[in-house]
């Protein structure tokens, strides 16, 4: 297949999404919206056959193709993919988990920027989605509801009158659309006030997931915030529920946490982001997960003004770069667990020492 | 600790914190825990599973259920059963068919029935020629099996003129719902209708 020829490059490059700019991007790493849209005349996937999934993903490539700006568009058909580089686009949250271990066709458009990218035959026959750096819900927003406007025009959607677009799934019906908002909250974790600003939140409607959460030896501190349902409410009321009542609230409580660490703590606190730097600066064998936790540490010392030499867009990307399938695309080869160790400790420095461009790898 | 799915020392600790049910801790090795984090926040079977016990244990006797249970989409052939175990439906008629089971579930997965917010330029189809294309699809899936090709270009056919018919939005509809579709579109609130 041709279009896996310069998979590399979308190795060496991150998504805009990285680039840690955009409104409040000391706290929020990135606002992502998604659709869910069906073909009319199919059934959902689990109910296709074989046929009607090879259908599905040639008609829909097909209009795409035919599309006015489609030349720009990378369109790869999962199934030919090896392993790697399934998950190496499942880290790059350019495919979801679900789709990467499916079976059949399947196939994702991806935008040269990496800000949009279209899954075919996932759970939906079409899931739709835009990454965005930091808390920027209505610029997401734009560009999902043109693009969806224009698949609209080349595909007939599955749509009632009363239940709105149609999914496979009940609870996506409606709108189709997800919100979520990744947060970076390091200072209401050290203090211990993670659960209790959710809890007092006592909001129905959102979930709140914690990755790497309090306790954990090794914390990442980041949280994702995504509205719950998707019937009964315009998709506007969705975007502020999410993007202007609970995430400024979160971000207030996370400032304010840093408020009281910086002038309750400061030398601890610069103590400890200093020592993870310099733990991914001098390691010669690191984990994934250490590496998360360093790097979420030295996240927060950058937007603090505690360390001045290294940029949050850098960070952001190592986080991405540092993943299993990143690590073995950058080389080129498949790697044991301690070789990539070995090598996710070598790449961190040569980052961190600001020894190589963006694109460079060795 | 150990990890919640393996013999691996857990590692991460991971809270889910959705209202109402509170929060939700798992201890998980990293490999879980990547699989784990990599699926879609709040998953849609457990919520489906979790409003379709709360709705089934009002009102409906254990035979009434057994009935519903037995109830086929004549379009994707898939019984309320199936969708109940899976929480994934078969087609999109099957929101017409079973709509006054699927009613209740809406009412308790959204605490609400009624769709607010886009919809296509284009007039929807209607239900029934939804289904009305599925059927001709299957049609011509076993036209083809039986290498009868003459019946699957002719089902061929109909579909391209059903789907060139309903693509576009000045084809042959009644004028009311026409007009109802197309105020609908032009007062489409920006930022507004919070309910
Ligand atoms: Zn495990
Ligand atoms: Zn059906």
């Amino acid at each position: 297949m041709k279009q896996q020829t310069d998979f590399s490059s979308l190795a060496k490059s991150s998504g805009e999404w990285l680039r840690g700019t955009g409104p409040e991007s000391d706290i929020v790493i990135s606002s992502r919206i998604r659709l869910a849209r069906n073909l009319a005349d199919f059934p959902f996937i689990r109910r296709c056959s074989d046929e009607d999934r090879d259908s599905i993903e040639r008609t829909v490539r097909a209009r795409m193709e035919a599309m006015e700006d489609w030349k720009d568009i990378r369109y790869i058909d999962i199934e030919e993919l090896s392993e790697v580089d399934r998950q190496f686009l499942v880290e790059r949250q350019l495919i979801s988990r679900e789709i990467a271990d499916a079976d059949g066709s399947r196939a994702v458009a991806v935008d040269p920027g990496e800000q949009y990218s279209v899954m075919v035959n996932e759970e939906d026959h079409l899931r739709i989605q835009v990454m965005q750096s930091g808390l920027d819900l209505q610029a997401a927003w734009a560009t999902i509801d043109s693009l969806d406007d224009r698949l609209e025009g080349a595909i007939l959607y599955a749509f009632h009158e009363k239940y709105g677009y149609l999914t496979a799934c009940p609870t996506n019906v409606g709108t189709g659309l997800r919100v979520s908002v990744m947060l970076h909250l390091p200072a209401l974790v050290i203090t211990r006030q993670i659960d209790k600003v959710f809890r007092s939140m006592q909001r129905i409607n959102v979930t709140v997931r914690g990755l790497y959460g309090e306790g954990s030896q090794y914390s990442g501190d980041f949280y994702q915030v995504s509205n719950q349902v998707t019937l009964g409410h315009s998709e506007q009321a969705l975007l502020s529920l999410v993007g202007d009542e609970v995430v400024p609230q979160i971000i207030q409580y996370e400032r304010k946490a840093r408020a009281f660490l910086v002038e309750q703590n400061q030398q601890d606190l610069h103590d400890d982001v200093s020592r993870a730097l310099g733990i991914l600066h001098t390691a010669k064998k690191i984990s994934s997960e250490e590496t998360m936790h360093y790097l979420s540490k030295v996240r927060m010392g950058v937007n603090l003004g505690l360390i001045d030499d290294v940029q949050v867009a850098t960070i952001n990307k190592l986080f991405i770069h540092t993943q299993p399938a990143h690590l073995q695309k950058l080389h080129g080869r498949v790697l044991g667990s301690s070789d990539r160790n070995v090598q996710r400790a070598s790449y961190l420095q040569r980052h961190l020492h600001g020894e190589l461009g963006d694109g460079e790898l060795n | 600790m150990k990890c919640q799915y393996c013999e691996k020392p857990a590692t991460f600790h991971i809270t889910e914190l959705t209202e109402p049910a509170g929060p939700k801790v798992m201890h998980l090795c990293e490999e879980h825990a990547r699989n784990f984090l990599q699926k879609e926040a709040s998953s849609p079977v457990a919520s489906v599973a979790g409003a379709l016990a709360k709705q089934l244990q009002l009102g409906q006797t254990k035979q009434e259920l057994a009935e519903l249970d037995q109830k086929e989409c004549p379009v994707c052939g898939i019984s309320f059963f199936e969708f109940r175990n899976t929480g994934r439906l078969g087609c999109p008629y099957d929101y017409s068919f079973f709509e006054e089971d699927l009613v209740p579930l809406l009412t308790n997965i959204h605490d609400a029935t009624e769709h607010v917010g886009k919809r296509p330029r284009r007039l929807a189809a209607s239900a029934d020629s939804q289904a009305r294309m599925i059927q001709l699809r299957r049609e011509m899936e076993e036209a083809v099996e039986l290498e009868d090709y003459e019946r699957a270009s002719e089902i061929r056919d109909e579909l391209k003129r059903m789907e060139k018919e309903l693509s576009q939005p000045e084809a042959k509809s009644e004028d009311t719902s026409d007009q109802h579709n197309r105020s609908k579109q032009a007062d489409r609130p920006e930022g507004e209708d919070r309910s």
